[in-house]
């Protein structure tokens, strides 16, 4: 009789355990794996090259997956973000090329590929925010418009054409160094700590998390729901146009048929491999960024050791699957 | 209380937005048909018209299949992968006969479609996760399987003979659409597993409470739309003469777009095969009427705006159910 009671529970506990630590050093415990084994097997993988292939290729999801991040806390989804990225990754050559501006000083057009892109695909995030706020449209279906209209928009305006382009200045982002740092390296860092202190620190950050945990409470204590979905929307089409400038610049080159595509899987992928529960109300930043450097590593591991592209498609898939079952698990 | 009222109103909500979406299907369709048979000379031509059913039949079916994943409150993203590797599958199997290339299309979207029933209810999985993550191995099995090429046909065996043949002056796909939505719709109205369906909908705990076999019904809803898709690429298949495993991207959004126009509730809970299949001819009308006025040289939109006509399409239609919703709701 009594062994039963004591060792019931016990074993219930020792699960348990099994399952919260999966899902608070899971993601952890992955990424010290991966490096261990591509230590053993993959050939020169401790050198400077690969590093900084990894970073910079790792950069991107990082940026798309923090906003992805705050998106999901508010117990929301954007699906649109690779679509978002070929739009400001399309535009950003047409006006420092001078196609879409009748300027001829070089120096402001610079400036202004960086800037109006940014702005256009914030005011896209902005438009999700509003079908999701105002015409209580439900997120997957909201941003699946421009999911698939928006990168429409990208092959509509370059006509699907492939823009190849030289221009340093503009390429900076991703090619330049700031001692030693590739630029897209430092965005990424910029991007991820000022994610954190957002929500750790400021009151928005805290009503992102307020209206992800219980919409209709935080909406009684005064949080201005709507403002602050929208604001998540908004920020996330900002980064993910800052990424799709970044893919443009790395590849001198913009194909609106291939910059961000299945971004918005790896980003969803990064936050849920990081810890952030994908019905809203945490969001753990360093955590996401941990899940995208797994992701890159998974992808860089197959890669490296000759299994084909597609192959890695479907380990990504498994991937996703096994990462939302276990922080599922940790919660309950 | 309110929550109560709520549970009790729905159905009649449901009911009165839904039936104002479908007549304005009705009528859209009525109104496109008779402005392209007023408008160009071929339009109704019996070429024309055997070609758009020949080629929409497909688009067709993964719709029906999506129809009663949403009507369960679900959505199934993907669909278009799972048909690309159907396509593979059958034009590797072709050789052997029509049968085994049906069949073998058949069977592989049917364990697609198996996997994320299980993931989605044994797992416990939010249905957009786990059929996006469907989608990813869907693909790379189909490029996989095809080593990143189209997969050519066998013209010997018959199995061409599915989707570029006709019977009784019909195209065989538009036969084999038919015949699905008649089942389809005999099972949503008239057979108790599918208003199971309709009841899982409109809320799953409820069901739960009633005794209704939640976990089997939605497996069995998310298989049926990976059988239906495979069924899809089978055609594709055998129509085009080639297994073609990347095709089949943006067919999502062509069936949700299709269900939602039909005014089937995103939310779950309410829909109808009969104005789903409307859906699916209005979507693919504009399209047909889109080529029309490319071919009458007047405007010329490339292959690129279909994806912004569609999704545009599905914003307008969202947002006035949204519009519906909220006012029934509010009287």
């Amino acid at each position: 009789m009594t062994t039963i009671d004591t060792s019931a529970p016990t074993s219930r506990a020792a699960r348990l355990n099994v399952a919260q630590f999966l899902g608070r050093y899971g993601t952890f415990s992955a990424f010290v794996l991966l490096l261990l084994f591509n230590i053993f097997v993959t050939p020169n993988f401790l050198s400077w090259q690969t590093l900084n292939v990894n970073l910079t290729q790792v950069a991107t999801i990082v940026i798309v997956a923090t906003g992805m991040t705050l998106v999901i806390a508010t117990g929301g989804i954007d699906l649109s973000v690779g679509s978002l990225m070929a739009i400001a990754g399309a535009a950003a050559p047409m006006i420092f090329m001078g196609k879409l501006l009748p300027i001829d000083n070089t120096g402001i057009l610079i400036i202004l590929s960086f800037i109006l892109p940014v702005l256009l695909v914030m005011a896209f995030g902005w438009f999700n925010g509003l079908l999701v706020t105002r015409f209580s449209i439900q997120p997957i279906v909201a941003t699946l418009v421009l999911f698939i209209a928006g990168r429409g928009l990208a092959q509509v305006a370059t006509n699907g054409n492939l823009q190849v382009f030289k221009n340093p200045d503009f390429q900076f982002i991703a090619l330049g160094r700031i001692a030693g740092i590739p630029a897209q390296v430092i965005i990424m860092i910029i991007v991820a700590v000022l994610a954190h202190c957002l929500i750790r620190y400021t009151v928005i950050g805290r009503q992102i998390i307020a209206v992800g945990g219980n919409e209709k409470a935080a909406r009684l204590t005064g949080i201005p729901v709507r403002r602050v979905k929208t604001f998540v929307y908004i920020v996330s089409g900002a980064l993910a146009g800052i990424a799709g400038l970044i893919v443009v610049a790395r590849n001198s080159a913009s194909d609106a048929n291939l910059v961000g595509l299945g971004m918005e899987l790896d980003a969803i992928a990064a936050v849920a491999v990081g810890g952030s529960l994908l019905t809203g109300g945490r969001a753990n930043i360093l955590g996401t960024v941990l899940g995208a450097f797994v992701i890159q590593l998974v992808r860089y591991t197959l890669l490296a050791n000759g299994v084909p592209d597609a192959a890695a498609l479907i380990v990504k898939a498994g991937l996703i699957i096994v990462a939302v079952f276990i922080q599922q698990r940790a919660k309950a | 209380m309110t929550s109560m009222l709520k549970i009790l109103s729905r159905p009649f909500v449901a009911k009165s937005s839904g039936d104002l979406a479908r007549l304005g299907v009705i009528v859209a369709l009525a109104g496109l048909i008779l402005f392209g048979a007023l408008r160009y000379d071929n339009f109704l031509s019996p070429f024309n018209i055997l070609s758009f059913l020949r080629y929409n039949s497909m688009f067709a079916l993964i719709a029906l299949g999506m129809a009663f994943v949403i009507i369960t409150g679900g959505i199934d993203l993907s669909v278009g992968g799972v048909a690309a590797m159907a396509s593979v599958v059958a034009a590797y199997l072709s050789p052997y006969g029509w049968f085994p290339g049906l069949a073998g299309g058949m069977a592989a979207g049917l364990i697609a479609g198996s996997i994320n029933g299980i993931i989605i209810t044994r797992m416990r999985i939010q249905p957009f996760i786990a059929t996006l993550a469907m989608m990813l191995a869907a693909y790379g099995t189909a490029l996989l399987l095809a080593n990143n090429q189209s997969v050519s046909v066998s013209y010997d065996t018959g199995f061409t003979t599915i989707g570029q043949d006709d019977f009784l002056g019909f195209p065989i796909p538009a036969w084999i659409a038919v015949l699905a939505y008649v089942l389809g719709w005999v099972f949503l109205e008239r057979h108790p597993a599918g208003r199971h369906v309709l009841a899982i909908g409109d809320g799953e705990a409820t069901a739960n409470l009633m005794g209704l076999k939640v976990e089997k019904t939605l497996f069995a809803v998310y298989a049926l739309s990976g059988l239906l898709a495979g069924l899809a690429g089978v055609i594709l298949a055998s129509q085009f003469g080639a297994g073609q495993p990347t095709e089949g991207v943006g067919w999502e959004l062509f069936a949700i777009a299709s269900v939602v126009v039909g005014g089937t509730l995103l939310t779950g809970g309410s829909g109808s095969v009969g104005a789903t299949l409307a859906g699916a001819l209005l979507l693919a009308m504009v399209f047909n009427i889109l080529n029309f006025e490319n071919g009458l040289g007047w405007i010329s939109l490339s292959a690129y705006w279909q994806s912004v006509i569609r999704g545009a399409f599905l914003l307008i239609v969202v947002v006035l159910q949204a519009k519906l919703m909220n006012k029934t709701e509010a009287n």
